[in-house]
This record gives C-alpha cells, sequence and structure tokens, in this order.
C-alpha cells in the first residue's frame, strides 16, 4: 500500500563522481544516471551492479527510453546518443547533432515514437525515435528550454522555459496553441544582473485536469542560492492558477515533480537546506509530508511500479526509496 | 630675480603661469621613467602618440575554466568543452566562440595566484597592484592610466568608469594621485552630471556670466594668487571645454549598423560606447560585466553572462584593430579572482585566487601568447606563477608607462607600481 509518510531509503549505491539526472527504464529493472564524469551509468535494482557507458564529452543532463526498453537516450552538452539498455557492454549505436548548446530536457511521445528535446538555442525539436531524424522544430521561447512534456492526448507537447513561459504546442501543424504563464518561477536580479530560476520541471496530472510546472522563487541572491522551492498548478482547460505548492522553510528549488494516481504530487527539492522528497496534496499550498534525504537532490523519477523513488545526489549516490511501510 | 606672481612673494613660486601650467603637465608623466608627457607636443601628435585601456571588469568572479582556462574531461573541467581559437594551439571555452576567433589580437596569462579570496581585497589587488593594507591606500589602474597618459592641456576626464548605474560622479579612487585623476562615472553610458547647460540659461547669458567670472578672477588674481586659484581657474576652464565636447559622450552619434553589431543590452552599448570614447581620446575607460559570483547554478550563469559578453567584446576587438588602435590601446579582462576548480553541491564555484587567468591584448603586448599554466585539472600554478603586482607592472609598460618610476607628488616619490614586483618581460614585444 503506498503511503508517502512510510518513504524510506531502500537502497544507496554509490559512483566515482557526483551525479545529475535519474531515469527508471520502463521496464522497471534498471536506473539510469548521469554524471559529472560525462558518463552515464545503468544500475541494475536487484543486486545494485553499475554498468558504466562513456561516450558524451559533456555533462548528459537528461535521459530517455524507447517505450519497448530497447534503447535509451541521452542528451548533454554535445550529442544525443542512443544506447542499448540491456546488452551486458552497452556501446552508441546512434549519435545525432542535435542542438546549438545543452540539451536540458527530453520526453517520449505517449505512442512511444516521438522523441523531444529541448535546449539552450531557444528551440524544442520533435524527432523519430526509432531512426533519430529530425520530425520539426518548434520556435518561439525567447530564453532557454528546460523542461517538455507530451500531453497524454498525443496532440499536443508543451515546453517550459528559463523566462517561466509554457508553450502548448500543436504536434502536427507545429503552431503554437497558447501559453500558459509560470513567471512566478522566473526572476531578474537587478543587482547581480541575472535571469534565474524558470520551468524546471513538468507534469500532467493522471486524470488531465492539471499541470504542474515547478522550480523556485523568493530568489533574493540567485547567486548564492537563497531562493525557495515552488510548484505551481494550473487548471488544463481554463489554464487557471489554482494551487501553489511551497516548501515552507526549506531553501532549494524544485529539479523534478510528478503526479502520482494516488492523488497526490511528489517533488523534490534541493538547496542549501539539503535534499528532500516533499508531497502534496492539489487541495494544500503545503506539503502534507516531506522527507529529507542524507544529500541534495538534483533529480527524481518514480517506478514503473509506482511505489519506488530514485534520486540522484551531489555525494555521488543514487538513492532508491520507497512509499511503503518498512519490511519487517 | 623674478618678482614671484603669487600673494606670497616667495622664491619657490617665482614663476609664470605658463610655467606653472607647464610643470603640471611636466608632473604628470613619470619621474625617473620614459616620461612620456615631459615635452611638448602638438595635439595632433599627442592624439597619435596617445596611449589607451580599457579594462573589462568582469565582476564577481570571472570562472578561468568557463574561460581562458578550460580543463574538459576532468574532476574540476565542468560540462563545457573547449574550443579552438585564431592562434594556433590555443584553446578556451567554447562559451567565448566569437572571442576566440580575436584571440590573434590578445594573450592569456593563466598562473595567478593573488593568495586573495575576498571580493574586496582582490579588487583592490588586481586594480592597484598592490595588497591592501590600512596602512596606505594606492590609486586605482585608471587613475594611474590618467595622471600618466593623459595630456596635461586635454579638455577631456582621463578616467572612465563606465557602471550599470549610478548617478554619474566623480568617486573616490585615486588615493594620492588627487581628485582630478579619480574615475567619473558614466551612470548606465549618461554623460557626466553637470555638463549640459541649464535649460534657463542662454547660451549668450552663459557666455556674459562666464566673461564676468574671468574678469572677477583676474582682478582677484592680481594681488591673491596662489597655485590653487590657478588650479581652480584652469578647471573651470576645462570644465567648459568637456561642455563642448559633450557629444563625445553621446552614443546616438554612433551608427545604427555598429548599435545592431553591439546588441541593445547593457554591455553591448557600454562597448560601442568605450569604443568612441576611446577614439575620442579619453585614456582610460572600464566597463563592467555582471555578474559571475556563481557560488550557486555556475554553469548557467556562466552561459547566460558569456552568451551576453561574448559578441560585443569580440567585436569591439576587431574594431580596435581594424581601426589600428591596437597598438596604441591595451585591452584588459579581469576580476578581482577567478572560481574555485572544485564544483560544490549546488553546481557552483566559489571564490578562487590561487590559480586563475586574465586575457590582454594591445600595446606593447606580444598577440597570442599564453604565459605560465596550471596543472592538469586546474588546482595549482604549474609554471611561471605571477600576481597581481607583474600583472600590474605589465598593464604599465604594455602603454609605455614606466611602471619602475615614480611619481613626484609634492615632491615625494611616489612608486607608480610596487617596487617589490616587476613586469612579465616575455609578455612585452
Amino acid at each position: 500500500m503506498i503511503d508517502p509518510k512510510q518513504t524510506h531509503v531502500t537502497h544507496q549505491w554509490k559512483h566515482d563522481r557526483p551525479l545529475i539526472a535519474c531515469r527508471f527504464d520502463p521496464q522497471g529493472r534498471f536506473v539510469f544516471t548521469t554524471s559529472e564524469d560525462n558518463s552515464v551509468q545503468r544500475w541494475e535494482l536487484g543486486s545494485g551492479t553499475k554498468v558504466v557507458m562513456k561516450g558524451h564529452d559533456s555533462w548528459p543532463r537528461s535521459i530517455a527510453f524507447t517505450p519497448d526498453g530497447g534503447h535509451v537516450i541521452t542528451g548533454g552538452a554535445d550529442d544525443l546518443i542512443w544506447w542499448p539498455v540491456a546488452t551486458e557492454k552497452p556501446e552508441q549505436v546512434r549519435r545525432v547533432v542535435a542542438h546549438k548548446g545543452w540539451i536540458r530536457t527530453m520526453s517520449v511521445s505517449p505512442d512511444g515514437k516521438l522523441l523531444a528535446t529541448g535546449a539552450n538555442d531557444n528551440l524544442v525539436k520533435v524527432w523519430n525515435i526509432t531512426d533519430g531524424s529530425l520530425v520539426k522544430e518548434f520556435a518561439g521561447h525567447g530564453k532557454d528550454v528546460y523542461s517538455t512534456l507530451f500531453h497524454a492526448g498525443g496532440e499536443f507537447l508543451l515546453s517550459g522555459d528559463l523566462a517561466g513561459q509554457v508553450h502548448q504546442w500543436e504536434i502536427a501543424s507545429g503552431k503554437l496553441v497558447r501559453k500558459f504563464d509560470a513567471k512566478q518561477l522566473h526572476t531578474y536580479n537587478g543587482g547581480q544582473r541575472v535571469d534565474f530560476g524558470g520551468v524546471r520541471t513538468l507534469s500532467m496530472s493522471p486524470d488531465g485536469k492539471h499541470l504542474a510546472c515547478g522550480g523556485l522563487y523568493k530568489a533574493t541572491n540567485p547567486l548564492g542560492s537563497v531562493h525557495e522551492p515552488l510548484v505551481l498548478v494550473f487548471e488544463w482547460e481554463s489554464q487557471k492558477l489554482v494551487q501553489s505548492h511551497v516548501g515552507e522553510g526549506l531553501k532549494g528549488v524544485v529539479w523534478r515533480a510528478i503526479f502520482h494516481e494516488e492523488e497526490f504530487l511528489c517533488g523534490t527539492s534541493g538547496g542549501t537546506s539539503g535534499g528532500f522528497l516533499l508531497f502534496w496534496k492539489t487541495a494544500e499550498p503545503k506539503d502534507f509530508h516531506r522527507f529529507k534525504l542524507p544529500d541534495l537532490t538534483r533529480d527524481l523519477d518514480i517506478h514503473p511500479d509506482r511505489t519506488q523513488l530514485a534520486t540522484t545526489h551531489s555525494d555521488s549516490h543514487v538513492r532508491i526509496s520507497r512509499m511503503t511501510p518498512k519490511k519487517s | 630675480m623674478k618678482k614671484c606672481t603669487y600673494a606670497c612673494g616667495t622664491e619657490e613660486h617665482v614663476i609664470s603661469r605658463r610655467q606653472f601650467l607647464g610643470d603640471v603637465a611636466a608632473s604628470a608623466g613619470v619621474v625617473g621613467g620614459l616620461g612620456v608627457l615631459a615635452g611638448p607636443a602638438s595635439a595632433a601628435k599627442l592624439a597619435k602618440d596617445q596611449k589607451r585601456v580599457i579594462v573589462v571588469n568582469m565582476a564577481g568572479g570571472l570562472s578561468q575554466l568557463e574561460s581562458w582556462d578550460p580543463k574538459p574531461q576532468t574532476d574540476t573541467g565542468g560540462p563545457f568543452r573547449a574550443i579552438s581559437t585564431s592562434v594556433p594551439g590555443m584553446h578556451i571555452c567554447e562559451l567565448l566562440p566569437e572571442t576566440a576567433k580575436q584571440m590573434h589580437h590578445l594573450a592569456i596569462v593563466r598562473s595567478i595566484n593573488t593568495k586573495e579570496n575576498d571580493h574586496g581585497k582582490g579588487g583592490y589587488a588586481m586594480f592597484t597592484g598592490r595588497r591592501q593594507t590600512p596602512a596606505a591606500d594606492y590609486p586605482r589602474i585608471g587613475a594611474v592610466v590618467a595622471k600618466a597618459l593623459t595630456p596635461e592641456t586635454s579638455p577631456l576626464p582621463g578616467h572612465i568608469v563606465i557602471s550599470n548605474g549610478g548617478s554619474g560622479g566623480r568617486s573616490n579612487d585615486s588615493a594620492y594621485l588627487g581628485p582630478k585623476y579619480a574615475s567619473i562615472s558614466l551612470g548606465n553610458g549618461k554623460p557626466p552630471q553637470n555638463t549640459d547647460l541649464p535649460k534657463s540659461i542662454t547660451e549668450a547669458s552663459d557666455q556674459q556670466r562666464q566673461a564676468f567670472r574671468r574678469k572677477a578672477n583676474d582682478r582677484f588674481t592680481l594681488r591673491r594668487r596662489t597655485a590653487f586659484t590657478d588650479a581652480y581657474a584652469a578647471n573651470y576652464e576645462q570644465g567648459l571645454e568637456l561642455m563642448k565636447r559633450r557629444e563625445i559622450f553621446d552614443l546616438a552619434k554612433e551608427p545604427q549598423a555598429d548599435h545592431d553589431r553591439y546588441g541593445k543590452h547593457d554591455f553591448g552599448r557600454h562597448c560601442l560606447l568605450a569604443r568612441r570614447l576611446l577614439e575620442n581620446g579619453i585614456t582610460f575607460v572600464q566597463v563592467t560585466h555582471s555578474n559571475y559570483d556563481t557560488h550557486n547554478e555556475n554553469f548557467n550563469f556562466h552561459l547566460e553572462q558569456l552568451g551576453e559578453f561574448d559578441g560585443p567584446f569580440a567585436r569591439l576587438v576587431a574594431d580596435l584593430a581594424d581601426r589600428g588602435m591596437m597598438e596604441s590601446t591595451l585591452i584588459v579582462v579581469m576580476s578581482e579572482f577567478g572560481r574555485t576548480p572544485r564544483i560544490n553541491n549546488r553546481y557552483g564555484r566559489d571564490h578562487w585566487g590561487t590559480a586563475w587567468s586574465v586575457c590582454l591584448g594591445g600595446g606593447r603586448l606580444q598577440r597570442g601568447a599564453i604565459i605560465g599554466k596550471t596543472n592538469a585539472n586546474g588546482t595549482a600554478v604549474a609554471d611561471r606563477e605571477v600576481d597581481h603586482g607583474h600583472m600590474f607592472h605589465t598593464f604599465m609598460q604594455a602603454v609605455g608607462v614606466d611602471s619602475t618610476g615614480s611619481f613626484d607628488i609634492e615632491g615625494r616619490l611616489m612608486p607608480v607600481a610596487d617596487p617589490s614586483s616587476t613586469p612579465i618581460g616575455e609578455l612585452l614585444a
């Protein structure tokens, strides 16, 4: 039985260098992570056995999978790379020069045929996930694209940027349908003369009624990491802002937030307060439960079984937490 | 003996006004040094020979690893790659693609160790060439350059700081060189304060009141003349000349095509204004680009900041070269310190004065040179360690100022640069 208040760490495995992103493969056999040493790691969930995959010449920041679990795709400041998921020693099978700049986000369409990428060149691109060919390019963001998400219906693609703007694109026509204004997630600090924040994560509720946009606010000192986590929840149809989820007393940023079928939103906040898993109900702005992890978090994913969470940490660990009571 | 023209009547003041101004001009040079302004020269020759300096202050502490000394594929290197430049074998960070094309005009010093991790003290060291102590205050580079290189007869201020904000007044950064050499701040590129005629005063009435002032002044100085009254009078006349030439601060006079090339953001406008000021004979211009104090999300912020810096700076270098000004103009890109090779848990880099870089070029400097190096992952200087003292000497020598000389300040010799240090000889052509 899933109960966020019972969340506890079940496994932790350490790499040689700080970790960045994490994703479970669709079949739930592995968790993949990326590291500041430019490598990708595959961790077998049963044993914790690690396989290191080398090929990027910069930090990989994003991970996606073909739905059949055959391939994992990683994107960094250089290229997109396709790797086999389960072979003993995965070697890259395809490499695509995708963007001018850092690939920060990837997502896969509900039918598993398309891969969306967003990058520092302010562009969103959609690729044929099977052969890596470019299908469509979406231009219109004024700043770096930080997040992408396919709508469950498959008709639309969402992308969020540094300025706190979420664009809803019609995939077939390439037209911008509308924008969600999440500018609370953006700060321009005139003293430091920096833009900061942005839409770091997007998630749709399972019933399709709500869109969550996560990041940070109250950035009084962006360069000194004085800011607080925030998730804005919009009603999908009306675009009305219906909730602002905060992490009261915490300094940090919501790196990722994911709606769960059990009608809560799970997010991770990393920052000077440390690393936390935060759990919110849509009706309440404050988290109904928070679980402190041993170190700052940098990414979050949820296992296909919907009970396990993976988090990556600056102390080089990937941690697996379970939202069920501890086994005695 | 001639009769003293000053009211005190002392022998020391047996001097004509012309001689006085000449001496002031001479004292603007460097005693024991090259004395670049010691001899009389026509305005045209001065303009042709005049050396100039532009400092781009990367406020907060630019990361050397994301700029001039990349260490890709190491534990400290971060996510960015190194790219080749117009100098064979010289690589810089991929965040500077436009600047990379201009590196044949520039040089890099990669082995700076100031042993200073404090913003204020680090900035003081780099801008004065001395370590900050309670016992003494030293003039900033702009004041030194202004005193050493600005023709005394120039109606223009020699020390301009283009700031991101502020009201446009004088700063207190010239120490014993006196307020004449203190920086005038151009707040967000606006002209100096009080250099336009008040709307309530017509040109004719202004001429009348200036004539009255001169008449009253002349009458006063007949019996009460001192060095101070002469200086006051000279300052007034210099101020009037500055008002006449106010349009050199007017960026709108630059072609629209150049506005488009440099960009509409503040740093682009400030670089274009710097070019205009240098072309019009301002000796020292400082432009600030802010902010690089990236304890948090260093890579995002360097991506953002250097993305703004790269184009305008590269265009400025290219334009100065195209206009034949590199021989006479020193370009320096520096900070108060660099940033730690270690990446902290918030993707940040912290203060680091131990092994970092400055980019510079023009004047007597060798083009395309790389001085010194750091170890494989940038945690220490591996060769040719230098500090702020060496850098300051080198800045001075690059524009023909004998950094081993002294300023004569009311009879007291004040060294131009720290006498215990030396220039980086191999960087000077």
